[in-house]
C-alpha cells in the first residue's frame, strides 16, 4: 500500500501527468506534488499521486558515493 | 529502468556490503539497526539483503506496515459498514483478507457485499459519482504519504458537491511509535532505517526531535538494494563515531523541509490525536483525524454502527513481531496454521507485513530471545 514506483513522464496535463515504467503507464494526479515535472523526468507515483520529483543530481551524486565506496574496497 | 537498475547493481551491493562487514570489525559488541517501513522489509527479504551482513549488524523490522499496524476494531467497524446494502467500500486490496473479530472483507464480498479494490482514493470519488444512490465508504489506512492522497479525494469529493463520500479514516503518523521504540531500553535499537516514502512527505526534519530527544541516529533510506545497504553503512558510522545525526540517503527523491504541498493538505484536513498501533497501544498524536469542517466526509461521524467487542486473533504474535520482539519465524503458527492463503494476522496478509516476507522469501533470523 506504501508502494511508490519510480516512473517516466510521458506527459504533464493541466493536474495529471502520464508516466510510465515498464511499459506500463499510468495517469497521476498532480495535487500532491510540490516540484515542477517536465515530460522525461522520472517521479515517484503512489496510490494515484505523484509524490516527488527525483532529482537527477542527487540521483548521480549517491551513485558516485556508493562507487567511491567500491573503488575504495577495491583497493583494500 | 533508469534510477532503480543502477540501485540494484551487485557489484555495487557487494562493495557496500564488504564495507560494512570491514568497518562491523570494530564493533565491540553486536549492534541491531531497525526498518521501520514496510516496503524496507520487503526488499531485504527479497533481496536477501540480511545474508550479506556480518553477524554483528543486526537488522530488525518495526512497525512499518500500516494494514499490521491497523486494529482488530477498525476491521470489524469496515466490516459493520460492508454489511450494509446502502454502502459501497472502496479499499486498497491489502485489507481484503485482513481478520477482524468474525470475519473479513473478503469473506463479507463472497456474500455479497459490495467491496470494490481501487488503486488510488480518487476512483473512490468516481465510485460516488457514478453511484449517487449509494453512500461510498473509502477505507482510509496509511501513513504520511498516502493520507495526503486521501485529503485531496476529500477535497475533491467537496468541490464536486458530492454528499455521498465518506473515509473511514485510520492514518497514521510516522515518528510517533519511533520514539516508543526508541526509549525500549529491551530492545536495544541503535539506529533507524527511516521510510523513504513517508520522508518524501515530513522530510529529513521529521526526525530531528528523535535525534535529539533519543541520541539516536536517523538514515533517511532508498528501497533498492544498494540504498539500504548505504543506509546500514552509514547508520553503522554514525554509532561507531557516536554520533546521531539525520541522514538522508535517498536525497534523490527526499529534501530536508518534505513536501510542503502534501504536509498543507494533511493540516488542512486533519488534526493529530491519540492513535491505538497493534503491538503498541495508544500513542500520544500518532494519528490523524478529520477537523470539524470536513465531518460531513467522516464516516465515524456520518455514518454510526454498532460495533461488536473486539477478538484479537488468537496465538497472533503480530504486536511482537510489529516491534522487532520476535522475528516472524518464532510465532508458533507461522508457516503451519499461518499463510498468505490462511492469514491468521495482519502480518502475514499485507505484502508489507514481516510474516509475509519472511514467508515469501525465507526467514533469516536469530534465535528467539537473542534481542
Ligand atoms: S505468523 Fe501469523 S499468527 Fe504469527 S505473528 Fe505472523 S501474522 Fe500473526
Amino acid at each position: 500500500m506504501c508502494l511508490g514506483v519510480p516512473m517516466q513522464v510521458l506527459e504533464v496535463n493541466c493536474d495529471t501527468l502520464i508516466a510510465e515504467i515498464d511499459g506500463v503507464r499510468r495517469e497521476a494526479s498532480l495535487l500532491m506534488l510540490s516540484d515542477t515535472v517536465a515530460v522525461g523526468d522520472y517521479v515517484i507515483v503512489h496510490a494515484g499521486f505523484a509524490i516527488s520529483r527525483i532529482d537527477p543530481v542527487e540521483a548521480e551524486e549517491t551513485l558516485r558515493m556508493m562507487r567511491e565506496v567500491f573503488a575504495a574496497e577495491d583497493m583494500a | 529502468m533508469k534510477y532503480q537498475d543502477e540501485y540494484r547493481d551487485r557489484d555495487v551491493v557487494q562493495g557496500l556490503a564488504r564495507s560494512i562487514v570491514r568497518e562491523a570489525s570494530e564493533l565491540a559488541e553486536p549492534v541491531r539497526f531497525m526498518e521501520v517501513c514496510g516496503t524496507h522489509t520487503m526488499a531485504i527479504a527479497q533481496h536477501g539483503l540480511k545474508s550479506l551482513l556480518p553477524p554483528q549488524v543486526r537488522l530488525v523490522s518495526g512497525p512499518g506496515c500500516p494494514v499490521c499496524v491497523t486494529p482488530v476494531d477498525y476491521i470489524d467497524h469496515a466490516l459493520a459498514l460492508a454489511v450494509d446494502s446502502r454502502n459501497i467500500i472502496a479499499t486498497f486490496g491489502d485489507l481484503l483478507r485482513v481478520p477482524g473479530s468474525r470475519s473479513s472483507l473478503m469473506l463479507e464480498r463472497a456474500k455479497g457485499a459490495d467491496i470494490r479494490i481501487v488503486y488510488s482514493p480518487l476512483e473512490s470519488v468516481k465510485l460516488a459519482r457514478e453511484n449517487p444512490d449509494k453512500r461510498i465508504v473509502f477505507l482510509g489506512v496509511g501513513f504520511e504519504t498516502t493520507a495526503p492522497a486521501v485529503a485531496a479525494s476529500v477535497l475533491t469529493a467537496q468541490c464536486a458537491g458530492l454528499t455521498n463520500y465518506f473515509v473511514l479514516a485510520s492514518h497514521k503518523i510516522m515518528p510517533g511509535p519511533m520514539a516508543a521504540l526508541s526509549s525500549d531500553p529491551q530492545l536495544r535499537v541503535r539506529g533507524y532505517l527511516c521510510p523513504a516514502h513517508v520522508s518524501t512527505v515530513i522530510g529529513g526534519i521529521g526526525y530531528q526531535h528523535l535525534v535529539d530527544s533519543y541520541h539516536i541516529p536517523c538514515v533517511v533510506t532508498g528501497f533498492e538494494p544498494a540504498d539500504v545497504m548505504q543506509g546500514i553503512l552509514w547508520l553503522l558510522r554514525q554509532h561507531l563515531a557516536g554520533t546521531a545525526r539525520v541522514e538522508i540517503q535517498y536525497a534523490r527523491a527526499v529534501t530536508w523541509h518534505g513536501n510542503p504541498k502534501a504536509q498543507a493538505l494533511l493540516r488542512e484536513l486533519f488534526e493529530p490525536y491519540d492513535a491505538v498501533w497493534r503491538g503498541l497501544g495508544s500513542l500520544p498524536e500518532s494519528g490523524l483525524a478529520f477537523r470539524e469542517e470536513f465531518a460531513a466526509f467522516d464516516a465515524a461521524r456520518m455514518l454510526p454502527v454498532e460495533l461488536p467487542e473486539p477478538l484479537e486473533p488468537a496465538g497472533c504474535r503480530c504486536g511482537e513481531v510489529l516491534t522487532g520482539r520476535i522475528d516472524p519465524v518464532h510465532c508458533p503458527l507461522f508457516g503451519t496454521a499461518c499463510t498468505p492463503e490462511t492469514p491468521v494476522g495482519a502480518c502475514m496478509v499485507s505484502s508489507e507485513g514481516s510474516c509475509a516476507a519472511a514467508w515469501r522469501y525465507g526467514a533469516n533470523s536469530e534465535p528467539e530471545g537473542a534481542v
